[in-house]
């Protein structure tokens, strides 16, 4: 019932939304929460487990209960909690977790087994038959419990990653954080005050006390502008810190365009990662529900949430609201409503030194002992001075005092300490590094302390900041607190929740301590006791004070359990914002990519790089046709292939041949200048990391090629051994990789191609095999090297990336009318295997130069990285699997990659492995397919027969061991 | 996390790379032997508390990195370029 | 004889403006990377001012003259950016071409570091990332390097082979600001 004159949201601007299904009104600033108890509706939602009845407990993050579906189709939101939710034009929720309408759910028949549900229940009962688990308890069980469902579709909203700098990080914006971040940006600190709600003002919003003479909310207002005034401060409403990490940073989830109707381009919500140099917690206290019997009905809810519900929003959550209370504090609550024409049923106070502060009916020393209503609470029971009263009522408020939200001290491993003066828990001291806690998470309750410790709290930030602390006198504002009494939970008949999120009651707890589960953590697991969504906040507390009483130990014996990160729930969606779609990682295109993909090219991923996979001609139907094509026109023409994608390292300096004898295990400080030598790079510890060629353009400058896959693990590796073993080396080195676009021009017409467009024409003479200069291309200056990874006559061809993509279509173009072309990953791969040329399949990590026979490269006249310990037993003997060729002989004629090798006549178990295949290719040179492997003592096994098996592919061949070079062993055609 | 590099400043852990403990800077000579050699390569402790570690900065200068720090406390008590043990040749 | 035709980096891709922010490509003459060597950065420097009157860039800065500017760029190394370096810088230095190597992308407009929070974990405030700074650090998840040449204007230099990923982002995080921008 919204109530006239009441409230700080704008009646002028009217909302209709839904909610399962029917139209409601509401107003601008209204949550979905407030906007429903606003229309008469308390039954919110079915609880977890029993599937009662449940209404909404708070008027925060913290809410437990008020669980929702919000939106529909892909971009549906399960498990969104109505007290955040704010309410919009066209906004759709609707309950989760029923069958049937929310006021007739089927599965509310479990709250009829419910004593046979209690904790522990799934443990003990479906223990057997085993195999039925799976097959039968688990699916049911699924169905009944749990509450919002996904759509099972790809979440189409937009979301955020964002980073954020400022001096000082203050949490909170009620009164504590207000003044703090006020005092710390006139301190000339660069402030972000973070705030929950969507407002700021914290509890102020919610209570009818003044502040500085004036309504909160108007000192409130008064603290904004003076906070914009000062130009330092960055406001971040409905922004959530979610945790506290090393270092000064801090998780927070901003809602950004969950509040209205869906905007193109904005983000629905931004997960901000902020750096702070200091930091102020101001993040208040959760009232503490006192566990009574039957305290959960639609109805039933926390005191100062009434209080937020009437002074906030404007609504009554009752037309006669009675109170259950501990302290002092909850009396407002009576009084507020008293004020605001609602009526009062009765106030219940469990202290019996409790006066009346206003004109309402007290019931001192009195407890509720339990309530009635099916869908609402209708009325309750009091005990009081021996007797039993029954009240109507349709709205109880109950309080048992506050505990302080110390959930973020906790995030780096410290546990709060117990305060037994103010009997709660408190930050402990230091618990995070430059972050201090004020106001109500600190245990300071009225709302003029409050003002004075932030304050003080931004003062010892800006002292730490070495900034000097401005002159700021706390406003006026009430130093009441009054007194409280600790009443945990309420003996009698019946159910008392403690975790309402969960459904774990005092019983529960007790059947915990019973069991033997004694431990707080123990009895979390056992009871699921602060495993909801609410991760405890509303129970925390009372469960452990209860277990303290179950086991016989005081509260800081038992302790916490423990308090992690996130502090709210974050949406999956926000924590993968950004990586999602192109999002997740760069793509690389080489400068002839379109004009492969103009020819039909299929692109497969090389690392981010994109590569062509092959290149359909016209009729050809398979991949395979295309390779086949490619490899022979290479072999009997002249074929372009893109290798810019290969790491090159440009290396300058006077003891550059130093620095690559380290590096590599052959020399090159004898390598001429204007020559090219092929290279191995070793780790540490005596396997291959990479191979490659390097050419010596001068005396102290070279050009080292790495693989495509290894380019930034040898970049890395280079600067360690410069920076970390050979200081002492003064070389310097930078990729260039992406300088230059590179092609492999490859085939016995290749000389003759180039020709056709260098400026200069090349020779045999001039340019013998593993030379590399300086050339110029139709007036470009570029480069080019005689090397050849297709063992024909070859070289590769290097201009400034910017005239790569018109030479790449210039080269293919000539090469086309010399009956060649262009060619792809697959020819490339097929023409390196008929030539036993190794890659990544081969130096996959395992592997030492011994196994791949160039042992005899590591040179014996220095010392280089990985030399040392490739030297140790076992990385040298004959024992170990090598490298060896593969050709199928029998009647299955394919070889896969990933097979493994048996003697022929052996059961192809792991016990009798004696190697694997790394590389395959048809080859058309050979009319057959060519393997690459590793075979124990391959070396001196050529000519046998091994058996072939990939039990994944369910492929069995034999095949003949050879030599892996399978074409041209002598190398008469590189040579040309 | 946050690494202070001493060229760059204060960055995000996301821009390093651990490579483990600082014993890689202790490389043994070739002939130092068998024992030598397999503690440089396998062997490491792994204390609770302060420990020294070589970081890249991979997504910033390219400087490897001395980083000691407490592993119970994530404290990070020192930050140093690996090469400044012998020289330090940056642009002032 | 054919010529060959140069494509930029970004060809095609930019310029891009949404909400008062937009996004260009920088085609500069060259990019040179200079790397003392041991011992002569002072020289180096000195050597500099003598050619294209400017000083070698310390750590996180850029220099400029009327022709050049030099952004730092790592350890030892820094990007002189402009016409071709002169040949005797490479007597205290190795220099090696870059032109090719980077696309040089410029963001300029109010709330240019709104839009670099969204890929950029560092502080590019104003008040920390002055006219002059320089920095390396990640756009999303490749390598960068930013320099701030004017109060609203960032320039923003990743591998040429990920321009289209680069713009990409960019673009995506242009759109998600000037969203914000336009609902408050």
């Amino acid at each position: 019932m919204r109530i006239d004159g009441k409230g700080l949201i704008d009646r002028s601007r009217p909302v209709s939304f839904r909610f399962d299904g029917r139209s409601y009104g509401g107003f601008e600033g209204d949550t979905l929460a407030s906007a429903l108890l606003a229309n008469g509706v308390r039954l919110m939602g079915r609880s977890f487990k029993y599937h009662r009845p449940r209404g909404v407990l708070t008027a925060g993050s913290e809410e437990p209960n008020a669980l929702m579906e919000i939106g529909k189709g892909a971009g549906k939101t399960p498990n969104v909690r109505a007290t955040v939710q704010e309410v919009f034009e066209g906004l759709e929720a609707r309950s989760q977790n029923r069958i049937g309408p929310l006021n007739r759910d089927l599965l509310a028949v479990n709250d009829l087994f419910s004593p046979f549900l209690s904790a522990g229940f799934y443990y003990k009962t479906f223990m057997w038959p085993r195999k039925f688990w799976e097959g039968l308890y688990e699916p049911i069980i699924r169905r009944a419990a749990g509450l919002g469902a996904l759509s099972g579709k790809p979440d189409p909203g937009r979301y955020e990653k964002a980073f954020a700098f400022c001096d000082i990080l203050v949490i909170g914006g009620g009164p504590t954080g207000l003044m703090a971040a006020l005092t710390a940006a006139r301190g000339g600190a660069e402030v972000i005050l973070a705030e929950d709600s969507a407002a700021f003002g914290g509890r102020l919003l919610s209570e009818t006390e003044e502040v500085d003479g004036k309504p909160g909310a108007v000192w409130v207002g008064e603290m904004l502008d003076a906070l914009a005034e000062t130009g330092k401060v960055r406001l971040m409403p409905r922004t959530t810190i979610t945790g506290a990490y090393d270092g000064g940073t801090y998780g927070a989830l901003e809602r950004v365009g969950l509040h209205r109707p869906a905007t193109p381009d904005l983000p629905l919500e931004c997960l901000w990662r902020i750096q702070a140099k200091q930091a102020v917690l101001a993040a208040g206290a959760l009232e503490r529900p006192i566990a009574f019997p039957m305290n959960d009905r639609p109805g039933i809810m926390m005191a100062s949430a009434v209080r937020s519900y009437l002074n906030r929003y404007g609504v009554a959550p009752g037309q006669k609201i009675t109170l259950f209370a501990t302290n002092d504090d909850a009396h407002q609550t009576a009084l507020d409503l008293i004020g605001a024409g609602v009526e009062v049923a009765a106030v219940v106070d469990s202290r019996a030194e409790a006066t009346a502060q206003g004109d309402y009916q007290l019931f001192a020393g009195g407890q509720v002992i339990t309530t009635k209503g099916r869908h609402a609470l209708t009325n309750v029971t009091i005990r009081h001075s021996g007797a039993e009263t029954q009240i109507d009522t349709d709205c109880l408020a109950m309080s048992g005092g506050w505990n302080p939200t110390v959930h973020l001290t906790c995030h780096m491993g410290a546990r709060p300490v117990w305060d037994e003066a103010l009997k709660a828990f408190l930050p402990a001291a230091s618990a995070i590094p430059g972050l201090t806690p004020a106001g109500a998470c600190a245990g300071t309750y009225d709302t003029a302390s409050c003002l004075t410790a932030g304050i003080e709290a931004a003062k010892s930030a800006l002292k730490a900041l070495e900034l000097k602390a401005p002159d700021i006198a706390p406003p006026s504002a009430s130093d009441q607190t009054g007194t409280s009494q600790t009443l945990w939970y309420v003996e009698g008949k019946g159910r008392a929740w403690l975790d309402f999120a969960n459904d774990v009651t005092t019983k529960d707890v007790k059947l915990s301590a019973q069991e033997g589960y004694r431990s707080v953590e123990h009895m979390k697991r056992y009871t699921t006791q602060g495993m909801a969504p609410d991760q405890g906040k509303n129970s925390n507390i009372s469960a452990l004070a209860l277990l303290a009483d179950a086991t016989g130990r005081g509260i800081p014996e038992t302790g916490t359990t423990t308090y992690r990160p996130p502090y709210v729930p974050i949406s999956i969606s926000a924590m993968a914002a950004g990586a999602q779609g192109k999002g997740f990682q760069p793509e690389r295109f080489t400068t002839s990519h379109s004009a492969s993909t103009a020819r039909g090219a299929p692109m497969i991923e090389a690392g981010l790089w994109y590569r062509p996979s092959y290149f359909p001609a016209q009729g050809e139907t398979t991949w395979r046709e295309a390779c086949d094509r490619e490899v022979t026109m290479v072999r009997e023409a002249v074929g372009i292939c893109d290798v810019s994608t290969l790491g090159k390292i440009d290396i300058q300096g006077p003891d550059a041949s130093a620095f690559l004898d380290f590096v590599y295990t052959n020399m090159f400080s004898t390598l001429k200048p204007g020559r090219v030598r092929y290279g191995l790079m070793l780790r540490e510890d005596g396997h291959v990391m990479d191979d490659g060629t390097t050419a010596r353009l001068s005396d102290s400058h070279y050009v080292m090629t790495t693989t495509t896959a290894a380019a930034g693990q040898v970049m890395t590796h280079l600067e360690f051994v410069s920076q970390a073993l050979r200081p002492d080396l003064d070389v310097r080195f930078i990729s260039v990789t992406e300088q230059w676009a590179q092609f492999a021009v490859a085939g016995p017409r290749s000389r003759e191609l180039l020709n056709s467009i260098l400026d200069t024409p090349i020779d045999d003479e001039t340019w013998p095999f593993m030379s590399c200069g300086p050339i110029s291309v139709h007036g470009i200056p570029g480069r080019l090297f005689r090397i050849s990874f297709s063992g024909e006559h070859a070289y590769e061809i290097a201009v400034p990336a910017r005239y790569g993509d018109a030479l790449y279509r210039d080269l293919v173009a000539r090469a086309e009318t010399m009956g060649g072309g262009a060619y792809g990953m697959e020819a490339l791969n097929v023409l390196r295997i008929e030539k036993g040329f190794i890659t990544h399949s081969e130096i996959h990590g395992r592997v030492t130069a011994f196994d791949i026979g160039m042992e005899r490269m590591i040179s014996a006249k220095k010392d280089c990285i990985g030399k040392t310990a490739a030297a140790r037993p076992g990385l040298v003997e004959p024992e170990r699997e090598l490298l060896v060729g593969l050709k199928p002989i029998g009647t299955v004629k394919q070889l896969t990659a990933g097979a493994h090798l048996f003697a022929p006549e052996a059961a192809p178990t792991r016990e009798n492995d004696e190697g694997y295949v790394t590389s395959v290719g048809f080859s058309p040179t050979f009319g057959t397919y060519l393997g690459l492997g590793f075979l124990v003592n391959g070396r001196a096994r050529h000519g046998e027969t091994v058996k072939h098996v990939d039990h994944l592919r369910g492929v069995e061949t034999l095949c003949e061991v050879c030599d892996p070079v399978f074409f041209d062993p002598e190398g008469g055609r590189t040579r040309g | 996390m946050q690494i202070r590099c001493p060229l760059c400043g204060l960055r995000d852990v996301r821009e390093f790379t651990i490579k483990g403990h600082a014993i890689a800077l202790s490389r043994p000579a070739p002939d130092a032997g068998d024992e030598a050699w397999n503690a440089y390569l396998h062997l490491r402790e792994n204390p609770a508390g302060v420990t020294t570690e070589l970081w890249h900065h991979t997504a910033g200068c390219g400087a490897w990195l001395k980083v000691t720090r407490n592993t119970i406390t994530h404290e990070i008590l020192k930050v140093a370029l690996v090469r400044d043990g012998v020289e330090r040749t940056d642009a002032d | 004889m054919a010529s060959l035709t140069a494509l930029t980096p970004a060809q095609d891709l930019t310029p891009i403006t949404i909400g008062g922010v937009t996004l260009s490509e920088e085609v500069p003459e060259a990019i040179a990377a200079l790397m003392p060597y041991a011992g002569q950065t002072k020289a180096l420097s000195a050597a500099l001012k003598e050619a294209h009157g400017l000083a070698l860039p310390g750590p996180n800065r850029m220099t400029k003259s009327d022709s050049h500017r030099a952004t730092w760029s790592g350890l030892d190394q820094a990007f002189l950016i402009g016409p071709p370096p002169a040949s005797e810088l490479a007597t205290h230095s190795a220099v090696v071409d870059q032109s090719d190597a980077w696309v040089v992308l410029t963001l300029e407009g109010k709330g240019v570091e709104d839009v670099l929070a969204r890929l950029t974990p560092i502080d590019l405030r104003g008040g920390s990332f002055k006219r002059g700074h320089a920095a390396r650090s990640l756009l999303g998840h490749m390598n960068a390097v930013f320099a701030r040449d004017a109060v609203d204007r960032i320039t923003i230099m990743v591998f040429r082979s990920m321009a289209q990923t680069a713009v990409h982002e960019l673009e995506e995080a242009m759109k998600g600001v000037a969203a914000r921008a336009s609902a408050n």
